[in-house]
């Protein structure tokens, strides 16, 4: 049975649009497990997916709850990653706070690179004006530092997770709005563009339809890579208190609690930063992955 | 004809594929004297790869083995990377398809032929730039000194072409492989660079190795012709004789090419079970 | 009845012009080719009439109707081109089927699956090319899909830019083979540019000469095939042409 599934994926001439679509969806996954990196990317991704799922049953007390008698107890069969200052479990803490960080992540992905992606491919195909104003734009944001400007728009907005969230997306947008009229630029005068706007195909059409498609795998690759980043980011912001407001259990924010008692209490600052290490690793792992996978300039094999 | 100067025996060039190993050149045999060898074929008749794997240019994961492979008694199987640098361009040269491609855009071409007779031989200054310019010259370029001091972008891709023949043959080798040389010029000036090859090859005694796909254009510059097809030679014949080819694929191709004066409804369509089979 | 005519058509780039004044009416039905070197303009006419090159003075009009200077979906209902390099032109990330449909939901047009299948047959594509991406076509198959790509909504005009040049001697006797008989069969207007003479003489019933942007001499491809063309310029391309030959 698997061998024919495995075939029917495979098959050269495949017989409908599903089959080419999620036969090319195997090969790029097959290519994927052929490295080891990035496989163990997407396993510690697909295992903070799980965790922020899961949450619940995985953390053994309740995040929130303080027990002033238990206070900076270090790691150990009740508590495996000791208490915290409040006495609260700082293993349930760090499996809650996966569940703030992938929404920040998501977040930020699914508002940032949809926004970078239409502005960057709009600039490139019209070029002339639009691409002056836009390209403008996105370099006066590009030439602040990131984290800076998150601080003075969530000092503006007002801290907080959603505040946060957007703060981020306005900082990272300008990468990927370059990244898609540079690779716009690339296929602007090819031949099978040109073809479809000969079709009489409207600018929007020939943007969305032809030219975004192009874009989407280093956008994809870049997004990935930038993960690492935005969770440092917002873990900034949360060191910064301009994040996640106590009590969530935001990674950046347990570490700044825990600065404090670093010497006699390491654990407190510590597991957090291991999640954090590990999380942005992992993104870097499958995104460098993913860039050899889909890389345009390998000519498309996949 | 006097000892050969190229002698392959059983050559084959390999492929790995993730469906197992691919033969793109299928164990050839030729030899070569000073004389113009056109080797002619499609796409994908491992032509190319000839050419390359003469000059040990084959590029990993491809592998290539021969019974003999030798050149002016040299045996280049056994040759180290360091002494095969030492032939390739001092005594075999070869010209690829596309200037713009081959030529190093930041230098201007007089520095390039420069290098090209310096990587190989040492000599005073002030007789290199008068043998890069005597070059020049005898590739028909009527303004040496001016060209010489220009970048490649500022020349034409006949011009360009012929500044790849100057810079090929200055160490003055023995042997020209030249892969689609013209392919990317236009007619006009095709023949003015088949004339100065031609020319150069003559004057020199060299041999030369015509990689095309071009049968006419190889049967009217080379004494003999080999064609090539899916990795095999399957005709060899003189070149005022490839109107007497017996093979089914060389006469398939002479006839599907159109004429000037085409009179044919319709153009006959290669058959290609018609010697798969064998 | 005159398929394609251009008036006085000088074609610029920036501030270079291109073509200077160029005449030309092909009648319906009728196979026009333009031979030229590269640099003379010839593939400038083209793009200019596909609306790839909108800086023209002059006049383009296609029976009768005369054309804007944009992309417009009229114009591309009749007229339709097939570019030189099969490798180019088709989108990377497409399959056939994407590619051949594309043009029906542009212009709305309904039957869509029974049209590819039928665009794919008259070039001689197999069904099971259908759902295959770009490159696991072989370079004549490519063609094949360019050309149904353009017959698809069709048109009555096909623009040809070197349809066979970036292809195999074997390869392009089947594409030449198979445009003549897709014009027999569907009594379409060729305008095909080229520089390879035999390739007219094979499909073509008219040729113009090109030469630093301007038409030299216009003929009929039976002068060309006796080798009886007028203009120096034009007898020295045939010459170059019957060197190649033998």
């Amino acid at each position: 049975m698997s061998m024919t599934v495995r075939a029917w994926l495979i098959d050269d001439s495949p017989s409908s649009r599903l089959q080419a679509r999620l036969g090319r969806a195997w090969r790029i996954c097959a290519a994927l497990m052929r490295n080891p990196l990035a496989v163990a990317g997407a396993v510690i991704i697909l295992t903070l997916v799980l965790t922020a799922i899961f949450a619940p049953l995985i953390a053994t007390h309740d995040p929130l709850k303080q027990d002033l008698a238990q206070r900076l107890l270090p790691p150990g069969a009740m508590n495996w990653m000791g208490t915290d200052e409040l006495g609260r479990d700082i293993w349930s803490r760090v499996v809650h706070g996966a569940r703030i960080t992938l929404v920040i992540v998501v977040m930020v992905a699914v508002l940032a690179a949809p926004a970078g992606l239409v502005l960057g491919a709009v600039a490139g195909y019209f070029g002339g004006w639009t691409d002056r104003i836009i390209m403008g734009v996105t370099d006066i944001f590009l030439s602040l530092p990131k984290l800076i400007l998150a601080l003075a728009l969530v000092a503006a907005l007002g801290p907080g997770i959603e505040n946060a969230v957007i703060a981020i997306a306005i900082t990272t947008w300008p990468a990927y709005a370059r990244i898609a009229r540079a690779e716009t630029l690339t296929f602007k005068n090819s031949e099978f563009i040109a073809a479809i706007r000969l079709q009489g195909a409207s600018a929007a059409r020939v943007i969305l339809g032809h030219v975004l498609p192009l874009c989407t795998s280093s956008m994809i690759i870049r997004v990935t890579l930038d993960m690492a980043g935005i969770i440092l980011t917002a873990a900034g912001l949360g060191f910064l208190g301009l994040g996640a407001q106590p009590p969530l259990p935001e990674w950046g924010a347990m570490i700044a609690r825990g600065r404090t008692f670093i010497l006699d209490q390491w654990w407190v600052a510590t597991m957090p930063g291991f999640a954090i290490v590990i999380v942005s690793l992992g993104f870097c792992f499958l995104g460098d992955g993913l860039r050899d996978v889909l890389d345009p300039k390998s000519g498309g094999q996949q | 004809m006097s000892k050969p100067l190229l002698e392959i025996e059983n050559l084959r060039v390999t492929f790995p594929t993730p469906r197992g190993d691919l033969d793109v050149v299928r164990g050839i045999s030729f030899a070569l004297g000073r004389e113009r060898l056109g080797i002619v074929g499609e796409s994908g008749s491992g032509k190319s790869m000839t050419g390359r794997s003469i000059l040990k240019l084959i590029r990993a994961p491809g592998r290539v083995s021969a019974d003999r492979l030798s050149f002016d008694g040299i045996d280049l199987r056994e040759l180290s990377e360091r002494r095969m640098r030492a032939i390739r361009g001092a005594r075999i040269s070869m010209v690829m398809q596309d200037p713009k491609f081959s030529l190093n855009p930041v230098m201007t071409i007089g520095e390039q032929i420069a290098e090209a007779l310096l990587t190989h031989k040492r000599l005073p200054r002030r007789e290199v730039s008068q043998r890069v310019l005597a070059m020049l010259e005898s590739v028909r370029i009527a303004d040496p000194e001016r060209v010489a001091k220009l970048y490649p972008h500022e020349v034409s891709g006949g011009m360009g072409q012929r500044v790849m023949i100057a810079m090929m043959l200055i160490p003055e080798p023995d042997l020209l492989i030249a892969d689609e040389p013209t392919s990317a010029l236009d007619v006009s000036v095709q023949g003015q660079v088949l004339d100065i090859i031609d020319e150069q090859i003559r004057r020199k005694g060299m041999g030369l190795i015509f990689i095309s796909h071009d049968l006419n254009l190889v049967s009217s510059y080379c004494d003999r012709i080999l064609v090539m097809n899916t990795g095999e030679i399957v005709e060899e014949c003189r070149a005022g004789e490839l109107h007497n080819a017996t093979h089914p694929y060389t006469r398939g191709l002479i006839a599907s090419i159109p004429r000037l004066d085409e009179n044919r409804d319709e153009l006959p369509v290669l058959d290609r079970s018609a010697w798969a089979a064998k | 009845m005159t398929a394609l005519s251009l008036k006085d058509l000088s074609i610029s780039y920036g501030d270079t012009r291109i073509t200077h004044g160029v005449n030309i009416d092909i009648a319906e039905g009728e196979s026009f080719a333009l031979v030229g070197e590269s640099g003379s303009g010839k593939s400038t006419v083209l793009k200019a009439i596909a609306g790839l090159a909108p800086q023209w003075a002059g006049s383009i009009s296609a029976f009768g109707k005369p054309r804007s200077h944009g992309i417009d979906g009229h114009f591309a209902r009749a007229c339709q081109m097939v570019f030189q390099d099969p490798y180019g032109s088709l989108h990377p990330r497409k399959t056939v089927d994407a590619t051949l449909t594309e043009p029906l939901a542009i212009h709305g047009v309904g039957d869509r699956n029974a049209r590819v299948e039928t665009a794919m047959t008259s070039v001689g594509l197999d069904r099971k090319f259908r759902f295959r991406f770009p490159h696991q076509l072989s370079g004549g198959q490519r063609q094949r899909v360019a050309i149904a790509r353009a017959l698809v909504l069709q048109p009555k005009i096909l623009l040809l830019d070197e349809p066979t040049s970036a292809l195999d001697v074997s390869v392009q006797a089947e594409i030449l083979n198979l445009l003549k008989r897709l014009r027999r069969e569907q009594n379409l207007t060729f305008l095909m540019v080229t520089h390879n003479l035999p390739v007219v003489s094979f499909l073509c019933d008219r040729v113009a000469v090109m030469r630093h942007g301007r038409i030299v001499e216009i003929a009929d491809v039976a002068a060309l095939k006796k080798g009886e063309l007028q203009d120096p310029y034009s007898r020295e391309l045939i010459e170059l042409s019957a060197d190649h030959a033998d």
